[in-house]
Protein backbone atom coordinates (compact mmCIF):
# COMPACT_ATOMS: atom_id res chain seq x y z
CA UNK A 1 0.00 0.00 0.00
CA UNK A 2 2.33 1.84 0.46
CA UNK A 3 3.35 3.41 -2.59
CA UNK A 4 0.28 4.66 -3.28
CA UNK A 5 -0.13 6.02 -0.25
CA UNK A 6 2.64 8.03 -0.52
CA UNK A 7 2.00 9.54 -4.17
CA UNK A 8 -1.71 10.13 -2.60
CA UNK A 9 0.23 12.15 0.52
CA UNK A 10 2.47 13.34 -2.20
CA UNK A 11 -0.52 15.47 -3.69
CA UNK A 12 -0.60 12.78 -6.86
CA UNK A 13 -4.70 13.06 -8.21
CA UNK A 14 -3.93 9.75 -9.96
CA UNK A 15 -3.06 8.08 -6.84
CA UNK A 16 -6.49 9.59 -4.91
CA UNK A 17 -8.52 8.68 -7.78
CA UNK A 18 -7.37 5.14 -7.28
CA UNK A 19 -7.25 5.05 -3.87
CA UNK A 20 -11.66 6.42 -3.76
CA UNK A 21 -11.90 3.32 -6.40
CA UNK A 22 -10.91 0.72 -3.63
CA UNK A 23 -12.81 2.59 -0.84
CA UNK A 24 -16.01 2.89 -2.79
CA UNK A 25 -15.86 -0.40 -3.56
CA UNK A 26 -15.71 -0.96 0.27
CA UNK A 27 -12.68 -4.04 -0.25
CA UNK A 28 -10.05 -4.90 3.20
CA UNK A 29 -7.69 -3.14 1.36
CA UNK A 30 -10.07 -0.08 1.09
CA UNK A 31 -10.24 -0.18 4.89
CA UNK A 32 -6.81 -0.27 5.34
CA UNK A 33 -6.31 3.05 2.95
CA UNK A 34 -9.21 4.67 4.88
CA UNK A 35 -6.87 3.89 8.39
CA UNK A 36 -4.06 5.34 6.62
CA UNK A 37 -5.17 8.33 5.52
CA UNK A 38 -7.90 9.17 8.18
CA UNK A 39 -5.80 10.93 10.45
CA UNK A 40 -5.18 13.33 7.64
CA UNK A 41 -8.97 14.19 6.89
CA UNK A 42 -10.71 17.01 9.36
CA UNK A 43 -9.89 20.15 7.90
CA UNK A 44 -12.16 20.48 4.67
CA UNK A 45 -15.59 22.18 5.12
CA UNK A 46 -18.08 19.48 3.45
CA UNK A 47 -21.18 21.39 1.84
CA UNK A 48 -23.80 19.38 0.92
CA UNK A 49 -25.73 20.61 -2.25
CA UNK A 50 -29.31 18.63 -2.35
CA UNK A 51 -33.10 19.44 -4.11
CA UNK A 52 -35.06 17.96 -6.31
CA UNK A 53 -34.09 16.47 -10.00
CA UNK A 54 -33.17 18.59 -12.40
CA UNK A 55 -33.14 21.75 -10.03
CA UNK A 56 -29.92 23.05 -10.90
CA UNK A 57 -27.43 20.94 -8.23
CA UNK A 58 -25.04 20.34 -10.75
CA UNK A 59 -24.98 23.34 -12.73
CA UNK A 60 -25.08 25.11 -9.14
CA UNK A 61 -22.07 23.22 -8.14
CA UNK A 62 -19.90 23.56 -10.98
CA UNK A 63 -20.40 27.15 -10.66
CA UNK A 64 -19.93 27.67 -6.55
CA UNK A 65 -16.48 25.77 -7.38
CA UNK A 66 -15.85 28.47 -9.96
CA UNK A 67 -16.50 31.10 -7.44
CA UNK A 68 -14.68 29.28 -4.56
CA UNK A 69 -11.59 28.95 -7.15
CA UNK A 70 -12.11 33.01 -7.70
CA UNK A 71 -11.33 32.74 -3.92
CA UNK A 72 -8.05 30.62 -4.63
CA UNK A 73 -9.53 27.91 -2.29
CA UNK A 74 -9.29 23.69 -3.57
CA UNK A 75 -12.66 22.32 -3.94
CA UNK A 76 -13.44 18.75 -4.49
CA UNK A 77 -16.89 17.36 -5.63
CA UNK A 78 -18.34 14.15 -5.27
CA UNK A 79 -21.64 13.61 -7.43
CA UNK A 80 -23.71 11.32 -6.70
CA UNK A 81 -26.29 9.68 -9.18
CA UNK A 82 -28.68 6.81 -8.71
CA UNK A 83 -27.89 2.70 -9.71
CA UNK A 84 -30.75 0.83 -11.22
CA UNK A 85 -32.15 -1.46 -8.90
CA UNK A 86 -31.93 -4.01 -11.58
CA UNK A 87 -28.96 -4.42 -13.29
CA UNK A 88 -26.52 -2.26 -11.11
CA UNK A 89 -25.56 -0.32 -13.50
CA UNK A 90 -25.37 3.67 -13.55
CA UNK A 91 -25.21 6.50 -16.26
CA UNK A 92 -23.31 9.29 -14.39
CA UNK A 93 -24.27 12.40 -15.68
CA UNK A 94 -23.45 15.05 -13.87
CA UNK A 95 -20.17 15.80 -14.98
CA UNK A 96 -21.74 17.47 -18.12
CA UNK A 97 -22.85 20.53 -16.76
CA UNK A 98 -19.51 20.75 -14.39
CA UNK A 99 -17.07 21.70 -17.52
CA UNK A 100 -15.74 24.94 -16.63
CA UNK A 101 -14.00 23.63 -13.51
CA UNK A 102 -13.25 20.68 -14.76
CA UNK A 103 -9.83 21.03 -16.19
CA UNK A 104 -8.83 23.54 -13.09
CA UNK A 105 -5.79 21.54 -11.41
CA UNK A 106 -7.51 23.14 -7.85
CA UNK A 107 -10.73 21.26 -8.60
CA UNK A 108 -11.18 17.14 -8.34
CA UNK A 109 -14.38 16.22 -9.66
CA UNK A 110 -15.84 12.62 -9.02
CA UNK A 111 -18.79 10.81 -10.22
CA UNK A 112 -20.24 8.04 -7.81
CA UNK A 113 -23.20 5.68 -8.15
CA UNK A 114 -25.82 5.40 -5.20
CA UNK A 115 -25.46 1.38 -4.91
CA UNK A 116 -28.56 0.97 -3.61
CA UNK A 117 -27.93 3.15 -0.81
CA UNK A 118 -31.24 5.60 0.24
CA UNK A 119 -31.12 8.86 1.32
CA UNK A 120 -29.15 9.75 -1.69
CA UNK A 121 -26.00 9.33 -1.17
CA UNK A 122 -23.52 6.06 -1.81
CA UNK A 123 -22.68 3.28 0.82
CA UNK A 124 -19.16 4.44 0.85
CA UNK A 125 -19.76 8.20 1.18
CA UNK A 126 -18.33 8.49 4.75
CA UNK A 127 -15.61 6.92 3.62
CA UNK A 128 -14.93 8.95 -0.21
CA UNK A 129 -15.28 11.97 1.84
CA UNK A 130 -12.68 11.30 4.53
CA UNK A 131 -10.24 10.16 1.73
CA UNK A 132 -10.92 13.57 -0.14
CA UNK A 133 -10.68 15.57 2.71
CA UNK A 134 -7.32 14.05 3.56
CA UNK A 135 -5.66 15.11 0.04
CA UNK A 136 -6.11 18.86 1.44
CA UNK A 137 -8.74 20.12 -0.39
CA UNK A 138 -10.38 23.54 1.84
CA UNK A 139 -13.73 22.39 0.43
CA UNK A 140 -15.62 19.08 -0.52
CA UNK A 141 -18.75 19.21 -2.15
CA UNK A 142 -21.07 16.69 -2.50
CA UNK A 143 -24.21 17.01 -4.91
CA UNK A 144 -26.74 14.36 -3.80
CA UNK A 145 -28.81 12.26 -6.64
CA UNK A 146 -31.84 14.48 -5.97
CA UNK A 147 -34.49 12.20 -5.74
CA UNK A 148 -36.78 13.70 -3.44
CA UNK A 149 -37.89 14.50 0.28
CA UNK A 150 -36.44 11.47 2.46
CA UNK A 151 -32.90 12.78 1.12
CA UNK A 152 -31.93 13.48 4.77
CA UNK A 153 -28.86 11.43 5.07
CA UNK A 154 -27.13 14.40 3.39
CA UNK A 155 -27.25 16.83 7.14
CA UNK A 156 -25.49 14.08 8.97
CA UNK A 157 -22.44 13.94 6.46
CA UNK A 158 -21.77 17.80 5.27
CA UNK A 159 -21.37 20.77 7.94
CA UNK A 160 -23.56 22.88 5.44
CA UNK A 161 -26.42 21.53 3.68
CA UNK A 162 -27.97 23.88 1.05
CA UNK A 163 -31.37 22.90 -0.45
CA UNK A 164 -32.21 23.73 -4.07
CA UNK A 165 -35.62 24.89 -4.85
CA UNK A 166 -36.97 26.44 -8.18
CA UNK A 167 -40.12 28.85 -8.96
CA UNK A 168 -43.04 27.85 -11.14
CA UNK A 169 -42.95 24.19 -10.20
CA UNK A 170 -46.01 25.11 -7.54
CA UNK A 171 -46.16 21.66 -5.38
CA UNK A 172 -42.95 23.10 -4.54
CA UNK A 173 -44.25 24.76 -0.96
CA UNK A 174 -46.26 21.65 -0.11
CA UNK A 175 -43.58 19.20 -0.81
CA UNK A 176 -41.23 21.36 1.52
CA UNK A 177 -43.41 20.86 4.51
CA UNK A 178 -43.16 17.51 4.61
CA UNK A 179 -39.92 17.61 6.76
CA UNK A 180 -36.71 18.60 4.13
CA UNK A 181 -36.41 21.85 4.81
CA UNK A 182 -35.41 21.38 8.41
CA UNK A 183 -32.06 20.05 7.24
CA UNK A 184 -31.35 23.31 5.09
CA UNK A 185 -28.86 25.67 6.59
CA UNK A 186 -29.14 27.53 3.76
CA UNK A 187 -32.15 27.53 0.90
CA UNK A 188 -31.31 28.33 -2.38
CA UNK A 189 -33.92 29.73 -5.29
CA UNK A 190 -32.01 28.72 -8.05
CA UNK A 191 -33.19 29.34 -12.15
CA UNK A 192 -34.35 32.82 -10.41
CA UNK A 193 -34.57 34.09 -13.93
CA UNK A 194 -37.85 32.11 -14.42
CA UNK A 195 -40.63 33.95 -13.35
CA UNK A 196 -41.97 33.11 -10.19
CA UNK A 197 -38.75 33.48 -7.93
CA UNK A 198 -40.09 36.31 -6.04
CA UNK A 199 -42.97 34.76 -4.91
CA UNK A 200 -41.06 31.40 -4.00
CA UNK A 201 -38.71 33.84 -1.72
CA UNK A 202 -41.92 35.03 0.32
CA UNK A 203 -43.42 31.48 0.73
CA UNK A 204 -40.12 30.35 1.56
CA UNK A 205 -40.07 33.00 4.55
CA UNK A 206 -43.19 32.58 5.57
CA UNK A 207 -42.71 28.91 5.84
CA UNK A 208 -39.46 29.95 7.72
CA UNK A 209 -41.31 32.13 9.93
CA UNK A 210 -43.82 29.32 11.53
CA UNK A 211 -39.92 27.77 13.16
CA UNK A 212 -39.35 28.18 16.49
CA UNK A 213 -37.84 31.82 17.69
CA UNK A 214 -34.47 30.54 18.66
CA UNK A 215 -33.90 28.73 15.99
CA UNK A 216 -31.08 30.28 13.56
CA UNK A 217 -33.18 31.07 10.21
CA UNK A 218 -31.45 29.75 7.15
CA UNK A 219 -31.10 32.87 4.37
CA UNK A 220 -32.41 32.36 1.35
CA UNK A 221 -30.36 33.27 -1.77
CA UNK A 222 -31.75 33.68 -5.57
CA UNK A 223 -29.26 32.00 -7.83
CA UNK A 224 -29.27 31.58 -12.10
CA UNK A 225 -26.88 29.12 -11.66
CA UNK A 226 -25.83 28.98 -15.72
CA UNK A 227 -24.98 31.87 -15.20
CA UNK A 228 -22.68 32.10 -12.18
CA UNK A 229 -25.13 34.91 -10.78
CA UNK A 230 -25.57 34.99 -7.28
CA UNK A 231 -22.72 32.50 -6.26
CA UNK A 232 -20.74 35.17 -4.87
CA UNK A 233 -23.60 35.48 -1.86
CA UNK A 234 -23.72 31.82 -1.81
CA UNK A 235 -20.01 31.14 -0.81
CA UNK A 236 -20.41 34.32 1.83
CA UNK A 237 -23.49 32.22 3.20
CA UNK A 238 -21.37 28.94 3.35
CA UNK A 239 -18.48 30.65 5.13
CA UNK A 240 -20.98 32.40 7.62
CA UNK A 241 -22.79 29.11 8.11
CA UNK A 242 -19.26 27.93 9.08
CA UNK A 243 -18.20 30.95 11.23
CA UNK A 244 -21.63 30.31 13.04
CA UNK A 245 -21.06 26.27 13.62
CA UNK A 246 -17.31 27.27 15.30
CA UNK A 247 -19.00 30.07 17.37
CA UNK A 248 -21.67 28.04 18.73
CA UNK A 249 -19.92 24.95 19.49
CA UNK A 250 -22.07 22.97 16.41
CA UNK A 251 -19.57 21.92 14.55
CA UNK A 252 -17.61 19.64 17.59
CA UNK A 253 -21.58 18.65 18.31
CA UNK A 254 -21.80 17.69 14.33
CA UNK A 255 -18.18 16.02 14.25
CA UNK A 256 -19.08 14.26 17.15
CA UNK A 257 -23.11 12.91 15.97
CA UNK A 258 -20.96 11.85 12.60
CA UNK A 259 -18.41 10.05 14.42
CA UNK A 260 -21.09 8.21 16.40
CA UNK A 261 -23.29 7.67 13.36
CA UNK A 262 -20.13 5.65 11.55
CA UNK A 263 -18.73 3.75 14.27
CA UNK A 264 -22.39 2.28 14.41
CA UNK A 265 -23.20 1.67 11.03
CA UNK A 266 -19.83 0.01 10.56
CA UNK A 267 -19.96 -2.03 13.60
CA UNK A 268 -23.36 -3.09 12.70
CA UNK A 269 -21.77 -4.26 9.04
CA UNK A 270 -19.04 -5.81 10.93
CA UNK A 271 -21.42 -7.94 13.16
CA UNK A 272 -23.57 -8.86 9.50
CA UNK A 273 -20.04 -9.94 7.62
CA UNK A 274 -19.54 -12.23 11.22
CA UNK A 275 -22.83 -13.74 10.82
CA UNK A 276 -22.81 -14.38 6.62
CA UNK A 277 -20.01 -16.44 7.89
CA UNK A 278 -20.66 -18.18 10.40
CA UNK A 279 -23.93 -18.91 8.78
CA UNK A 280 -23.64 -21.23 5.46
CA UNK A 281 -26.04 -19.66 2.96
CA UNK A 282 -28.88 -22.85 3.25
CA UNK A 283 -29.14 -22.17 7.24
CA UNK A 284 -30.25 -17.95 5.97
CA UNK A 285 -32.44 -19.64 3.19
CA UNK A 286 -34.31 -22.65 5.35
CA UNK A 287 -35.28 -19.31 8.30
CA UNK A 288 -36.46 -17.62 5.20
CA UNK A 289 -38.35 -20.44 4.01
CA UNK A 290 -40.02 -21.20 7.70
CA UNK A 291 -40.81 -17.16 7.84
CA UNK A 292 -42.50 -17.05 4.75
CA UNK A 293 -44.68 -20.65 5.48
CA UNK A 294 -45.47 -18.39 8.62
CA UNK A 295 -43.71 -21.21 10.63
CA UNK A 296 -41.22 -18.75 12.20
CA UNK A 297 -41.69 -15.52 12.66
CA UNK A 298 -38.86 -13.28 12.17
CA UNK A 299 -38.04 -11.93 15.46
CA UNK A 300 -37.31 -15.47 16.64
CA UNK A 301 -35.77 -16.71 13.14
CA UNK A 302 -33.12 -13.16 13.48
CA UNK A 303 -32.15 -14.32 17.05
CA UNK A 304 -31.46 -17.86 16.07
CA UNK A 305 -29.51 -16.42 13.52
CA UNK A 306 -27.40 -13.76 15.42
CA UNK A 307 -26.92 -16.29 18.27
CA UNK A 308 -24.59 -17.81 15.75
CA UNK A 309 -22.41 -14.88 15.83
CA UNK A 310 -23.61 -13.68 19.85
CA UNK A 311 -23.67 -15.67 22.75
CA UNK A 312 -27.39 -15.05 24.08
CA UNK A 313 -27.16 -13.61 27.92
CA UNK B 1 -3.44 -3.21 -12.76
CA UNK B 2 -7.04 -2.88 -13.41
CA UNK B 3 -9.51 -1.68 -10.33
CA UNK B 4 -12.33 -3.81 -11.63
CA UNK B 5 -12.34 -6.10 -9.00
CA UNK B 6 -14.80 -9.07 -8.17
CA UNK B 7 -16.55 -6.36 -5.61
CA UNK B 8 -15.76 -3.51 -7.75
CA UNK B 9 -17.71 -2.52 -11.20
CA UNK B 10 -16.70 -1.45 -14.49
CA UNK B 11 -16.36 2.28 -14.90
CA UNK B 12 -16.69 3.32 -18.26
CA UNK B 13 -15.73 7.24 -20.08
CA UNK B 14 -18.26 7.62 -23.07
CA UNK B 15 -16.49 10.58 -24.63
CA UNK B 16 -16.73 13.00 -27.85
CA UNK B 17 -14.24 14.63 -29.39
CA UNK B 18 -14.21 17.71 -31.39
CA UNK B 19 -17.03 19.58 -32.49
CA UNK B 20 -19.19 16.50 -33.78
CA UNK B 21 -23.02 17.24 -32.42
CA UNK B 22 -23.99 13.52 -33.08
CA UNK B 23 -24.46 12.28 -29.60
CA UNK B 24 -27.44 10.05 -30.53
CA UNK B 25 -24.97 6.53 -31.04
CA UNK B 26 -22.73 7.98 -27.59
CA UNK B 27 -25.55 8.42 -25.61
CA UNK B 28 -26.96 4.47 -26.90
CA UNK B 29 -24.05 2.93 -26.14
CA UNK B 30 -23.79 4.66 -22.46
CA UNK B 31 -27.48 3.38 -21.89
CA UNK B 32 -26.57 0.23 -22.96
CA UNK B 33 -23.59 -0.37 -20.77
CA UNK B 34 -25.46 1.31 -17.39
CA UNK B 35 -28.26 -1.77 -18.86
CA UNK B 36 -25.42 -4.48 -19.03
CA UNK B 37 -24.30 -2.81 -15.14
CA UNK B 38 -21.56 -0.79 -15.78
CA UNK B 39 -21.10 2.50 -14.15
CA UNK B 40 -20.86 4.87 -16.74
CA UNK B 41 -20.09 8.64 -17.07
CA UNK B 42 -21.26 10.42 -19.92
CA UNK B 43 -19.54 13.74 -20.31
CA UNK B 44 -21.50 15.29 -23.42
CA UNK B 45 -20.61 16.31 -26.81
CA UNK B 46 -17.48 18.95 -27.56
CA UNK B 47 -14.54 17.41 -25.28
CA UNK B 48 -11.02 18.45 -25.72
CA UNK B 49 -8.76 15.30 -25.97
CA UNK B 50 -7.52 17.44 -22.38
CA UNK B 51 -10.67 17.13 -21.13
CA UNK B 52 -11.41 13.24 -22.05
CA UNK B 53 -7.85 12.26 -20.16
CA UNK B 54 -8.40 14.50 -17.47
CA UNK B 55 -12.32 12.78 -16.97
CA UNK B 56 -10.46 9.51 -17.30
CA UNK B 57 -8.26 10.37 -14.93
CA UNK B 58 -10.38 11.63 -12.08
CA UNK B 59 -12.84 8.81 -12.50
CA UNK B 60 -10.89 5.81 -12.22
CA UNK B 61 -12.09 4.22 -15.58
CA UNK B 62 -11.00 1.29 -16.69
CA UNK B 63 -12.52 1.88 -20.04
CA UNK B 64 -12.64 5.09 -22.21
CA UNK B 65 -14.70 4.84 -25.45
CA UNK B 66 -14.98 7.84 -28.04
CA UNK B 67 -18.00 8.30 -30.25
CA UNK B 68 -16.99 10.26 -33.72
CA UNK B 69 -19.20 10.51 -36.70
CA UNK B 70 -17.69 13.63 -38.27
CA UNK B 71 -14.98 12.54 -39.96
CA UNK B 72 -12.20 13.75 -37.64
CA UNK B 73 -10.62 10.72 -35.75
CA UNK B 74 -7.29 10.13 -37.59
CA UNK B 75 -7.04 14.13 -36.02
CA UNK B 76 -8.33 13.78 -32.65
CA UNK B 77 -7.70 10.03 -31.73
CA UNK B 78 -4.11 10.48 -31.64
CA UNK B 79 -4.19 13.52 -29.28
CA UNK B 80 -6.30 11.85 -26.74
CA UNK B 81 -4.13 9.06 -26.45
CA UNK B 82 -1.54 11.28 -26.09
CA UNK B 83 -2.95 13.13 -23.13
CA UNK B 84 -4.03 9.83 -21.71
CA UNK B 85 -0.49 8.61 -21.91
CA UNK B 86 0.91 12.30 -20.29
CA UNK B 87 -1.09 11.10 -17.57
CA UNK B 88 0.09 7.78 -17.13
CA UNK B 89 -3.21 5.92 -18.27
CA UNK B 90 -1.43 3.62 -20.37
CA UNK B 91 -3.37 0.67 -19.05
CA UNK B 92 -7.15 1.53 -20.09
CA UNK B 93 -9.23 -0.32 -22.69
CA UNK B 94 -9.67 2.05 -25.30
CA UNK B 95 -12.37 1.36 -27.65
CA UNK B 96 -14.36 3.66 -30.41
CA UNK B 97 -17.33 3.59 -33.16
CA UNK B 98 -19.32 6.22 -35.33
CA UNK B 99 -18.67 6.69 -38.93
CA UNK B 100 -15.04 4.97 -39.32
CA UNK B 101 -13.61 4.07 -42.87
CA UNK B 102 -13.03 0.65 -42.95
CA UNK B 103 -9.29 1.60 -44.49
CA UNK B 104 -8.56 3.67 -41.08
CA UNK B 105 -8.95 0.32 -38.85
CA UNK B 106 -5.15 -0.59 -38.49
CA UNK B 107 -4.01 3.40 -37.79
CA UNK B 108 -6.60 2.80 -35.10
CA UNK B 109 -4.82 -0.28 -34.09
CA UNK B 110 -1.50 0.54 -34.15
CA UNK B 111 -2.46 3.48 -31.49
CA UNK B 112 -4.09 1.50 -29.30
CA UNK B 113 -8.03 1.05 -30.05
CA UNK B 114 -9.07 -2.62 -29.15
CA UNK B 115 -12.46 -2.08 -31.46
CA UNK B 116 -13.94 -0.05 -33.76
CA UNK B 117 -17.84 -0.66 -33.57
CA UNK B 118 -19.62 1.24 -36.79
CA UNK B 119 -22.94 1.89 -37.80
CA UNK B 120 -25.57 -0.75 -37.17
CA UNK B 121 -23.75 -2.45 -34.29
CA UNK B 122 -26.02 -4.13 -31.81
CA UNK B 123 -25.26 -3.05 -28.72
CA UNK B 124 -25.37 -6.29 -26.70
CA UNK B 125 -22.09 -6.70 -28.77
CA UNK B 126 -20.60 -3.60 -27.17
CA UNK B 127 -21.65 -4.88 -23.38
CA UNK B 128 -20.28 -8.45 -24.32
CA UNK B 129 -16.73 -6.73 -25.67
CA UNK B 130 -16.30 -4.61 -22.60
CA UNK B 131 -16.77 -7.35 -20.20
CA UNK B 132 -14.44 -10.00 -21.81
CA UNK B 133 -11.54 -7.77 -22.37
CA UNK B 134 -11.28 -5.48 -18.41
CA UNK B 135 -8.80 -6.81 -17.19
CA UNK B 136 -9.99 -8.48 -13.72
C1 LIG C 1 -29.01 11.75 -37.29
C2 LIG C 1 -27.90 12.43 -38.07
C3 LIG C 1 -27.72 13.78 -37.85
C4 LIG C 1 -28.47 14.57 -36.78
C5 LIG C 1 -27.77 14.34 -35.46
C6 LIG C 1 -28.69 14.34 -34.24
C7 LIG C 1 -27.93 13.96 -32.98
N1 LIG C 1 -28.14 14.73 -31.95
O1 LIG C 1 -27.16 13.00 -32.93
C8 LIG C 1 -28.32 16.01 -37.33
C9 LIG C 1 -29.49 16.30 -38.26
C10 LIG C 1 -28.26 17.10 -36.28
C11 LIG C 1 -27.07 15.88 -38.16
C12 LIG C 1 -26.28 16.94 -38.49
C13 LIG C 1 -25.15 16.85 -39.32
N2 LIG C 1 -24.72 15.75 -39.96
CO1 LIG C 1 -25.42 14.01 -39.66
N3 LIG C 1 -26.13 12.26 -39.66
C14 LIG C 1 -27.10 11.71 -38.99
C15 LIG C 1 -27.26 10.26 -39.47
C16 LIG C 1 -28.39 10.21 -40.48
C17 LIG C 1 -27.54 9.21 -38.40
C18 LIG C 1 -26.61 9.25 -37.17
C19 LIG C 1 -27.28 8.55 -36.01
O2 LIG C 1 -27.80 9.20 -35.09
N4 LIG C 1 -27.32 7.22 -36.02
C20 LIG C 1 -27.94 6.43 -34.99
C21 LIG C 1 -26.89 6.02 -33.94
C22 LIG C 1 -27.53 5.17 -32.86
O3 LIG C 1 -25.89 5.29 -34.60
P1 LIG C 1 -24.35 5.63 -34.55
O4 LIG C 1 -24.10 7.02 -34.08
O5 LIG C 1 -23.71 5.18 -35.78
O6 LIG C 1 -23.85 4.69 -33.35
C23 LIG C 1 -23.77 3.28 -33.48
C24 LIG C 1 -22.40 2.81 -33.93
O7 LIG C 1 -21.75 3.69 -34.80
C25 LIG C 1 -21.66 2.57 -32.67
N5 LIG C 1 -21.02 3.68 -31.98
C26 LIG C 1 -21.11 5.03 -32.11
N6 LIG C 1 -20.35 5.65 -31.22
C27 LIG C 1 -19.74 4.74 -30.48
C28 LIG C 1 -18.84 4.84 -29.42
C29 LIG C 1 -18.34 3.69 -28.82
C30 LIG C 1 -17.41 3.79 -27.70
C31 LIG C 1 -18.76 2.42 -29.31
C32 LIG C 1 -18.24 1.22 -28.67
C33 LIG C 1 -19.65 2.32 -30.35
C34 LIG C 1 -20.15 3.46 -30.93
O8 LIG C 1 -22.66 2.06 -31.82
C35 LIG C 1 -23.91 2.72 -32.09
C36 LIG C 1 -24.99 1.73 -31.92
O9 LIG C 1 -24.99 0.80 -32.96
C37 LIG C 1 -25.87 10.01 -40.13
C38 LIG C 1 -25.84 8.97 -41.24
C39 LIG C 1 -25.67 7.58 -40.74
N7 LIG C 1 -26.36 6.66 -41.34
O10 LIG C 1 -24.89 7.33 -39.81
C40 LIG C 1 -25.49 11.40 -40.62
C41 LIG C 1 -24.04 11.76 -40.77
C42 LIG C 1 -23.25 11.23 -39.57
N8 LIG C 1 -24.08 13.21 -40.72
C43 LIG C 1 -23.23 13.78 -41.54
C44 LIG C 1 -23.07 15.18 -41.69
C45 LIG C 1 -22.13 15.62 -42.79
C46 LIG C 1 -23.77 16.09 -40.88
C47 LIG C 1 -23.66 17.60 -40.91
C48 LIG C 1 -22.23 18.15 -41.06
C49 LIG C 1 -24.57 18.08 -42.04
C50 LIG C 1 -24.47 19.57 -42.36
N9 LIG C 1 -23.82 19.86 -43.43
O11 LIG C 1 -24.97 20.38 -41.59
C51 LIG C 1 -24.30 18.04 -39.58
C52 LIG C 1 -23.24 18.20 -38.48
C53 LIG C 1 -23.84 18.44 -37.11
C54 LIG C 1 -22.78 18.55 -36.02
N10 LIG C 1 -22.91 19.58 -35.17
O12 LIG C 1 -21.91 17.77 -35.89
C55 LIG C 1 -22.42 12.74 -42.30
C56 LIG C 1 -20.97 12.62 -41.79
C57 LIG C 1 -20.02 12.44 -42.95
C58 LIG C 1 -18.64 12.02 -42.59
N11 LIG C 1 -18.29 11.68 -41.36
O13 LIG C 1 -17.82 11.95 -43.45
C59 LIG C 1 -23.31 11.48 -42.15
C60 LIG C 1 -22.51 10.17 -42.16
C61 LIG C 1 -24.32 11.49 -43.31
C62 LIG C 1 -23.66 11.29 -44.66
N12 LIG C 1 -23.73 10.09 -45.18
O14 LIG C 1 -23.11 12.19 -45.18
N13 LIG C 1 -26.83 14.60 -38.50
N1 LIG D 1 -32.76 28.94 -16.86
C1 LIG D 1 -31.95 28.31 -15.99
N2 LIG D 1 -31.64 27.04 -16.19
C2 LIG D 1 -30.82 26.43 -15.30
C3 LIG D 1 -30.29 27.11 -14.18
N3 LIG D 1 -29.52 26.23 -13.48
C4 LIG D 1 -29.57 25.07 -14.15
N4 LIG D 1 -30.35 25.17 -15.25
C5 LIG D 1 -30.66 24.12 -16.25
O1 LIG D 1 -31.44 23.12 -15.62
C6 LIG D 1 -31.14 21.85 -16.21
C7 LIG D 1 -30.78 20.86 -15.10
O2 LIG D 1 -29.58 21.30 -14.50
P1 LIG D 1 -28.64 20.32 -13.68
O3 LIG D 1 -27.55 21.14 -13.09
O4 LIG D 1 -28.27 19.14 -14.47
O5 LIG D 1 -29.66 19.87 -12.52
P2 LIG D 1 -29.47 18.72 -11.42
O6 LIG D 1 -30.29 19.12 -10.26
O7 LIG D 1 -28.04 18.49 -11.18
O8 LIG D 1 -30.10 17.48 -12.15
P3 LIG D 1 -30.02 15.94 -11.71
O9 LIG D 1 -28.63 15.68 -11.20
O10 LIG D 1 -30.33 15.22 -12.96
O11 LIG D 1 -31.07 15.77 -10.66
C8 LIG D 1 -30.02 22.07 -17.20
O12 LIG D 1 -30.58 22.18 -18.46
C9 LIG D 1 -29.42 23.40 -16.76
O13 LIG D 1 -28.81 24.11 -17.81
C10 LIG D 1 -30.65 28.48 -13.99
O14 LIG D 1 -30.24 29.15 -13.04
N5 LIG D 1 -31.47 29.03 -14.93
MG1 LIG E 1 -26.94 16.69 -11.29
Amino acid sequence: MDELVQRFLAGDRRALARVITRVENRTLEGRDYVRALFPHSGRAHIVGITGGAGSGKSTLTGALATELRRREKTVAIIAVDPSSPFTHGALLGDRIRMQDVTMDPGVYMRSMAGRGALGGLAPAIADVVAVVDAFGFDYVIIETIGAGQDEVEIAGTAMTTVLVNNPGTGDDIQALKAGIIEIADILVVNKADHPGADVLVSQLQALLALSPGDQRRPPILKTIATRGEGLAALADAIDEHRAYLEASGQLAAHRAEDARHQLMAITQQLILEEIRKAAPEVVIATLTERIASRELDPHTAAEELAARVLPRP
Amino acid sequence: MSTATATGKIRVLIAKPGLDGHDRGAKVVARALRDGGCEVIYTGIRQTPEMIAEAALQEDVDVVGLSILSGAHLELFPRVVEELKKRGLDDVLLFCGGIIPEEDTEALQKLGFKAIFRPGTNTQDIVKFVYDNVKK
